[in-house]
């Protein structure tokens, strides 16, 4: 299926495993041991024995290397690794760089894992020795100290700018809610949301509060990608990489990207360029999206990097449930990092193959087409999957 | 109070900033003079090596601002809430500097309290003698309305 040039990629590999390890503030499993847990789940989802592995891909702020992954799970010998940098953009990178190992014959059968204990383990903020890539000078001693202070600053002008409001960050917070309270292994599973407890929670960073903030999750995902070929063999229904892309675009600069000429047009418009010149379908007609949501403004900035609204539309895209279930775009089915587990956007593929294979918990009926997205605000990545 | 972590490129900011100077890097080829921010070893314009460090007027006008709470390192938890804002220069409005605003340029992060600042609202520039109680660290830029 595998044509030339700049169409080599779409569909010539799928994924046949998806893995996962329960997800909790707290779990008495090291990093490595999560990691393990999960690549076996994913390997056992596939019918594939870990020697069979080949090739392996992660992305940066992952503490298990490969060597001792390669090691402890008892892999072959492996002829192709990949680091992607840049923490949460790089998690759809993994299945990107896996598929073109596979695509172009430097491998067989591809591992892409996270596993995180950021539910109970340190959080870089917290350690005032920790200094975070270049920019800090410029920002931290004035008291930016987190993600969420970040973030937040990009929000306010977006919402000055576009007359966006917080209604519309609520709409995001309760879709990704009301689907992890579908989801019996989400962390809010139990947990519904309101406007009400939205309106009135705590500021984590105005005008981010509490619920604009991802989950601090314990926990560990993996998936199997195969060529085309080797996937019509295996267990599950294979889920096709249509299209991939990474992003990092002219004079970014991170996610204090304040620098840049036009702050609020962050990587996705870059990825998303790409991502859509090699696909057969446009934003139109896709059925089912997994968007990165370490926080919830994340969302409206990526659907107008993706294409699915106009700029400064993001906003009210969100109304009219258009991101719940039987909306325009059904979003974060599992919950998403808001709601099932923040585990650096993992999650969110793993999700994507479920919808596909017509497995998930908050099913869109016939879903064929997914978006999968890594981390807004910095260097990122994105896929699309089909059946 | 964290203090920058100078580099190479930006070693030249902060001895301007010790002396009271707002100064942004621009570079020195003839016939290019961008402006770049945060410093770095060549133009992306002309991708020349040379750069000097121009003086700014250090007026400006409110970009965006946050209102930091708990949980934070305990210097910054101790004067939360507290504003940061971003500012953009009124030479060169792409040019953007994390700061905060002040009433003083030594007042406390949460002299300004968040009702009073807005999106678009004139700036100057003021240095306070210092950062910490020791008052000999570095001098960050700090922010004060034009009409308070
Ligand atoms: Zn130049």
């Amino acid at each position: 299926m595998a044509g030339t040039g700049a169409a080599g990629l779409k569909d010539a590999t799928a994924v046949v495993g998806i893995g996962q390890t329960p997800f909790a503030k707290q779990l008495p499993d090291s990093e490595k041991t999560l990691a393990c847990r999960a690549i076996l789940a994913a390997l056992d989802d596939a019918g594939i024995s870990p020697a069979e592995v080949d090739a392996l891909a992660s992305y940066t702020m992952e503490e298990t290397d490969e060597v001792e992954v390669a090691k402890a799970v008892g892999f072959g010998d492996l002829s192709f690794f990949s680091k992607v940098g840049f923490g949460g953009g790089g998690s759809c990178a993994t299945v990107a760089h896996l598929a073109s190992a596979v695509a172009t014959g430097q491998a067989t059968v591809g591992v892409a894992w996270r596993s995180r204990k950021r539910g109970s383990g340190p959080r870089p903020w917290k350690n005032t020795a920790v200094q975070l890539p270049t920019p800090a000078q410029w920002t931290r001693p004035f008291g930016l100290l987190r993600p969420a202070d970040e973030i937040a600053m990009l929000t306010r002008r977006y919402l000055h700018e576009y007359g966006a409001t917080r209604d519309h960050l609520f709409n995001v917070a309760l879709a990704c809610r009301n689907r992890a309270n579908q989801n019996p292994a989400a962390m809010m599973y139990e947990r519904p949301l309101t406007r009400d407890m939205y309106m009135t929670s705590r500021w984590i960073s105005e005008p981010l509060c509490l619920f604009d903030n991802c989950l601090e999750t314990d926990g560990a995902l993996a998936c199997v990608i195969v060529s085309a070929e080797r996937a019509r063999d295996c267990r599950q229904r294979p889920v096709y990489v249509h299209s991939a892309a990474q992003g990092l675009p002219a004079q970014h600069h991170g996610m204090v990207n304040y620098w840049n000429d036009d702050p609020l047009t962050g990587p996705a418009w870059t990825a998303a360029r790409h991502l859509w010149k090699q696909a057969d379908f446009t934003p139109e007609d896709v059925d089912v999206a997994q968007i990165y949501d370490a926080f919830t403004p994340l969302i409206p900035l990526s659907l107008e990097g993706y294409g699915f609204c106009g700029r400064g539309e993001g906003g009210a895209f969100t109304e009219g449930g258009a991101l719940e279930i039987g909306g325009r775009l059904p979003l974060n089915t599992s919950g998403g990092g808001l709601s099932e587990a923040y585990v650096h956007g993992f999650n969110l593929i793993n999700e994507g193959v479920k919808q596909l294979r017509g497995t998930s918990t908050a099913q869109v009926p016939g879903a064929a087409t997914c978006l999968v997205t890594a981390g807004e605000g910095v260097p990122t990545s994105a896929l699309l999957l089909r059946t | 109070m964290l203090t920058p972590v100078v580099d190479d490129d930006g070693a030249p900011f902060w001895e301007y900033a010790a002396r009271g100077e707002l100064r942004v890097q621009a570079c020195a080829e003839p016939g290019c003079g961008e402006l770049r921010f945060p410093p770095r070893p060549c133009c992306p314009h002309c991708h020349s090596f040379d750069s000097e460090w121009r003086r700014m007027s250090g007026r400006g006008r409110i970009w965006s601002y946050v209102i930091p709470h708990p949980p934070l390192l305990p210097d910054y938890a101790a004067q939360a809430p507290y504003n940061v804002v971003v500012v953009e220069l009124a030479e060169a409005r792409r040019i953007r500097l994390v700061g905060n605003l002040v009433s003083g340029p030594d007042a406390p992060l949460n002299s300004v309290a968040g009702e009073r600042i807005r999106i678009g609202a004139r700036v100057q520039v003021v240095f306070g003698t210092g950062v910490g109680d020791g008052r000999d660290g570095p001098r960050l830029p700090r922010w004060v309305l034009e009409r308070p």
